[in-house]
C-alpha cells in the first residue's frame, strides 16, 4: 500500500514507481487528501471564457494537431478585428471574464500585429487577455527580433494579462523530436514561463499526454513543472489533456490532404486508441501527488466528458476549467461534447462540490 | 460503520440493508472501489467479459408510455417503425454472412463482407405492440433459429413476457415454455425500474408492478431460462428505493439461482417526461460498487458501456464489474434519450478498455463460458 514515510515531497524515483505500479484507487486516495488539504473547502471552479483561435495557419504542422493549415489552404483563415471584437461582447454577455487568445504560427505577423490587436481590445473591453502560449510568444520574437522577455514585456504593456500553458506537450525532446519536431523544445518552453512569471505574468502549465510517451517521460515533464515553480510561483495552475487521435496525422489513417509535408517518421507515430479514463486519472492523481507546489489542477471535461471529468474530483482536480464557449482546436479533432455553463454547474453540484465562478486568478467570483 | 461492513464484506458474509443505505450515504469512493473489488476478484479473479451481441429492436411502438421513456411511440405517431421478420432476418445476416476478422478461420480473405462484428449473441428487446399476436413472436425466434442456428437468443424482458400472457390468454409458464420452443435461449432483465409502488406510479403507472416482473422472473427461472436483472436509477427514486430494489432481486435469487448478471441502468434525461439530469459519474461508480458488494448471491455485475458510456464503464471494472457489454452494433433505446456513447465498439476497442483497466479480457458467450482470452 501507499505511505508517505514523512511529510518531505515525493522524490522523481517514488513517483515513477508509484505511477507505475500503484493501484488506481489507492493513487486516488492519496491525490484526493492531497487535494483536501489544499482545498478543504469542497469548492470547484471553473471560468467563464471564450477561446478565440485567431489564426489556423501554421507553419509548425505537429502530428498530433488537426487544426493548422497552409496559408493558401481554401479553409485557412485569419479573424478580422470586427469578428475578434464582435466574440469578446458576446462572452461578456454570457457572464465571461477571460479570453483565451490562442493562434497557429502564421509566417505574416510580427510583433505590431499582436501589439495592436492587444491595444484595441484592452481600448474597448474590460477582460482578461488570457493569450499566446509559448510557441507563439517565441515565433513572435524570432519573427522581430526580439528576445523573449522583451518580447513578453512589450505584449504584457500592449495589455496581455497572463499567459496559457499550451504547447508544453510533454516536455522531453525525445518526445518532441517525434510528435512536433518544428516546436520550440522543452528548454525555450520553460524559458517563455520563467520570463513572464518574472515579469509578474501569471500562466498555466499543461501537458497533452497518450501518445507516444513512456511513464518516464510524464515524471519528467512533471518534474520540469516543480522545478520551475519552487524557482517562480508563477503557475496558477496544471492541465493534463489526452491526445486526441482524430484527423491528426498521428491517428492510425491520415486523411490524404492532412499528410502534406509527411516524412518517413510519421510511419512511427501510429497511436491506436487515445488513452482510456483509467490511463486519464492515473495521471491526474500522480499529478496531485508529485505538483505539491501547484494550487490547482484542471479537469479536461473537453477531452474526457463531464461523467468522467465529475470522478476527477475526487483524483486530485479542483477546477473544471473553462467553459469554452468556443472550441475549435479540440473540435477539429473530432471529439465534440456539446456543454453549457449551466450543464458545468450541474455536473460539478451532482458530484457533490460546490460551484463557483473563478477569473484568471482564481479569485472566486460568485457561487451557485 | 464502514470498518464493520468492511469487515463483513471481507469475511465473505452478507452485508444488511441498512449497511446498503450506509454505503450508498458514504462519500468513501475509494473504500466501496476496494470492498467491491474483493467481491468482484473473489467471484471472477482477474477476469472482465464482454460478448460480441447484436441487438435489434423489433418496434417501438408501444401500448405503455412509461415516463422516462424516449424511445415508444405510438401506432401512426411520427418516428414509429415496426421491423417485419425477414427486416430482421437482414439485419442479423449482415453481420453473420461472415466470420468476424481475427475470430478464426475464415480461408477467403478477399470475401466481400468482410465485417468485424460477427456476433454469438442477439438481444432483442421492444414495444409492446398493440397488434402483433404472439405467434408472431413465436414465429420471430423460428424463422432466426433456422436461418442461424448458432446463434443465441436473448430476448424479451419480464413486461413483454407478461404483454404475451394477457395477448394470448396462456399462463406465464406456458409462454415461457413456447417461447424456448421457438428459441429463445436466455433473457434480459429490462423492465425493472425501479420496484417500489410509489416510484413506479410515477415513473410507469401501465407498467406491470414490481411484484409481477419478479413472479415472471422466477417463472422463467422454473423453466430453466436464465436471465439478467436491471435497476434504472437517478431520476426519482431514493436510496431506500435503491436499496428496497437490490433487496427484492437477492431474495429472488436466493430462491431460483437463475440470475446470471445485475445490470445498474443510469437515468437518461432527454426526450422524456419527467426531465431532470444525467446521473453523475461518482453515482455511476458508487451505485456500481454498492450493487457488487450487496448482491453476493450474483455471479456477474455487469457495467452497460451504452448507458454509462465506455469512458465511466471502464472505471466500474474497478468498482466491482467484471462485465462490459458487448458489440451492440445497433442500438436505439439509450440513444432516443441522449446517449452519451456512441452505438457500436468492436472487440478490439473492448479489448483494450479491459486491458488497460488491469484486468483480463475474456470474450465469453452468452452463458459466460470462455470462448477467448485476451492475454
Amino acid at each position: 500500500m501507499i505511505t508517505q514515510e514523512d511529510n518531505s515531497r515525493i522524490s522523481r524515483k517514488e513517483a515513477l514507481s508509484l505511477f507505475k505500479n500503484a493501484d488506481l484507487l489507492g493513487l486516488g486516495m492519496w491525490a484526493d487528501m492531497a487535494r483536501k488539504g489544499l482545498h478543504p473547502e469542497e469548492i470547484c471552479t471553473f471560468v467563464v471564457d471564450r477561446n478565440i483561435n485567431y489564426t489556423n495557419v501554421c507553419i509548425n504542422k505537429c502530428t498530433f494537431c488537426a487544426f493548422w493549415r497552409d496559408a493558401d489552404d481554401a479553409d485557412a483563415y485569419l479573424l478580422d478585428r470586427e469578428t475578434i471584437f464582435g466574440k469578446i461582447e458576446e462572452a461578456i454577455a454570457m457572464g465571461g471574464t477571460q479570453i483565451l487568445l490562442q493562434g497557429g504560427l502564421h509566417p505574416n505577423l510580427d510583433i505590431s500585429f499582436y501589439v495592436d490587436l492587444l491595444r484595441s481590445v484592452k481600448e474597448r473591453f474590460d477582460i482578461n487577455v488570457h493569450g499566446f502560449s509559448p510557441p507563439e510568444i517565441c515565433y513572435i520574437a524570432d519573427a522581430s527580433d526580439l528576445t523573449i522577455r522583451e518580447t513578453l514585456s512589450i505584449l504584457k504593456s500592449a495589455g496581455l494579462d497572463s499567459i496559457p500553458g499550451g504547447g508544453a506537450e510533454i516536455l522531453s525532446d525525445r518526445v518532441r523530436e517525434v510528435l512536433s519536431p518544428k516546436k520550440i523544445k522543452s528548454s525555450r518552453w520553460l524559458e517563455v514561463m520563467e520570463a513572464a512569471h518574472r515579469l509578474g505574468m501569471r500562466t498555466t502549465a499543461t501537458m497533452m499526454f497518450g501518445s507516444i510517451e513512456t511513464p518516464e517521460d510524464i515524471i519528467t515533464h512533471l518534474d520540469a513543472i516543480r522545478q520551475l515553480q519552487d524557482r517562480t510561483g508563477g503557475f496558477t495552475a496544471f492541465i493534463p489533456w489526452t491526445f486526441q487521435p482524430g484527423n491528426t496525422e498521428l491517428e492510425e489513417t491520415g486523411r490524404v490532404e492532412r499528410t502534406k509535408g509527411r516524412t518517413a517518421r510519421t510511419s512511427k507515430l501510429r497511436v491506436q486508441s487515445p488513452a482510456t479514463a483509467v490511463e486519464y486519472l492515473r495521471v491526474l492523481a500522480i499529478s496531485r501527488i508529485y505538483l505539491d507546489n501547484v494550487d490547482n489542477i484542471q479537469a479536461s471535461w473537453v477531452t474526457q466528458g463531464l461523467k468522467t471529468a465529475q470522478v476527477a474530483l475526487r483524483f486530485g482536480a479542483n477546477d473544471f476549467g473553462s467553459t469554452m464557449i468556443e472550441e475549435n482546436v479540440v473540435a477539429a479533432a473530432g471529439v465534440s461534447y456539446a456543454v453549457s455553463t449551466n450543464d458545468i454547474i450541474g455536473a460539478i453540484r451532482t458530484a457533490g462540490f460546490v460551484p463557483a465562478q473563478r477569473d484568471t486568478h482564481y479569485n472566486l467570483l460568485r457561487f451557485f | 460503520m464502514l470498518t464493520a461492513i468492511r469487515e463483513k464484506v471481507l469475511a465473505g458474509k452478507r452485508i444488511s440493508d441498512e449497511d446498503a443505505m450506509y454505503l450508498f450515504a458514504s462519500d468513501d469512493i475509494f473504500t466501496l472501489g476496494a470492498l467491491a473489488s474483493h467481491v468482484a476478484y473473489r467471484k471472477n479473479g482477474r477476469k472482465a467479459f464482454f460478448i460480441r451481441n447484436r441487438h435489434v429492436n423489433p418496434t417501438n411502438i408501444c401500448v405503455n408510455r412509461c415516463k422516462f421513456c424516449a424511445f415508444s411511440r405510438s401506432q401512426g405517431q411520427e418516428g414509429a417503425f415496426e421491423l417485419t421478420i425477414d427486416d430482421i432476418i437482414g439485419k442479423l445476416g449482415k453481420g453473420q454472412a461472415t466470420k468476424a476478422k481475427g475470430m478464426g478461420k475464415s480461408r477467403s480473405p478477399r470475401s466481400v463482407h468482410v465485417s468485424p462484428h460477427g456476433f454469438s449473441e442477439v438481444h432483442i428487446v421492444g414495444g409492446l405492440h398493440p397488434d402483433w399476436p404472439f405467434e408472431h413472436y413465436r414465429n420471430m425466434l423460428s424463422a432466426i433459429r433456422k436461418r442461424f442456428p448458432k446463434l443465441h437468443i436473448k430476448a424479451f424482458t419480464a413486461v413483454e413476457i407478461d404483454y404475451f400472457s394477457r395477448i394470448s390468454g396462456r399462463s406465464l409458464e406456458d409462454v415461457l415454455r413456447a417461447l424456448k420452443q421457438s428459441g429463445l435461449g436466455s433473457m434480459p432483465g429490462g423492465g425493472a425500474e425501479i420496484f417500489r409502488e410509489e416510484i413506479r406510479n410515477r415513473l410507469c403507472p401501465e407498467k406491470i408492478p414490481g411484484e409481477r416482473w419478479l413472479e415472471v422472473m422466477e417463472t422463467a427461472h422454473r423453466v430453466g431460462i436464465r436471465t439478467n436483472a436491471t435497476m434504472l436509477y437517478g431520476h426519482v427514486e431514493d436510496l431506500a428505493d435503491r436499496v428496497d430494489h437490490l433487496s427484492r432481486l437477492r431474495r429472488l435469487q436466493d430462491r431460483t439461482k437463475g440470475f446470471q448478471a445485475f445490470i445498474p441502468l443510469a437515468y437518461h434525461p432527454k426526450n422524456t417526461e419527467i426531465e431532470g439530469s444525467y446521473t453523475s459519474g461518482i453515482d455511476d461508480l458508487k451505485t456500481m460498487a454498492v450493487s457488487r458488494i450487496f448482491l453476493d448471491n450474483f455471479d456477474h455485475v455487469k457495467a452497460y458501456w451504452i448507458m454509462l458510456g465506455e469512458k465511466i464503464s471502464q472505471l466500474a471494472l474497478l468498482f466491482g464489474a467484471d462485465d462490459i457489454d458487448g458489440t451492440i452494433i445497433e442500438e436505439k433505446i439509450t440513444h432516443s434519450a441522449g446517449g452519451l456513447s456512441g452505438e457500436k465498439l468492436t472487440a478490439g476497442q473492448l479489448v483494450n478498455l479491459i486491458q488497460k483497466a488491469g484486468k483480463v479480457a475474456v470474450e465469453r458467450d452468452s452463458f459466460y463460458k470462455t470462448v477467448r482470452v485476451y492475454p
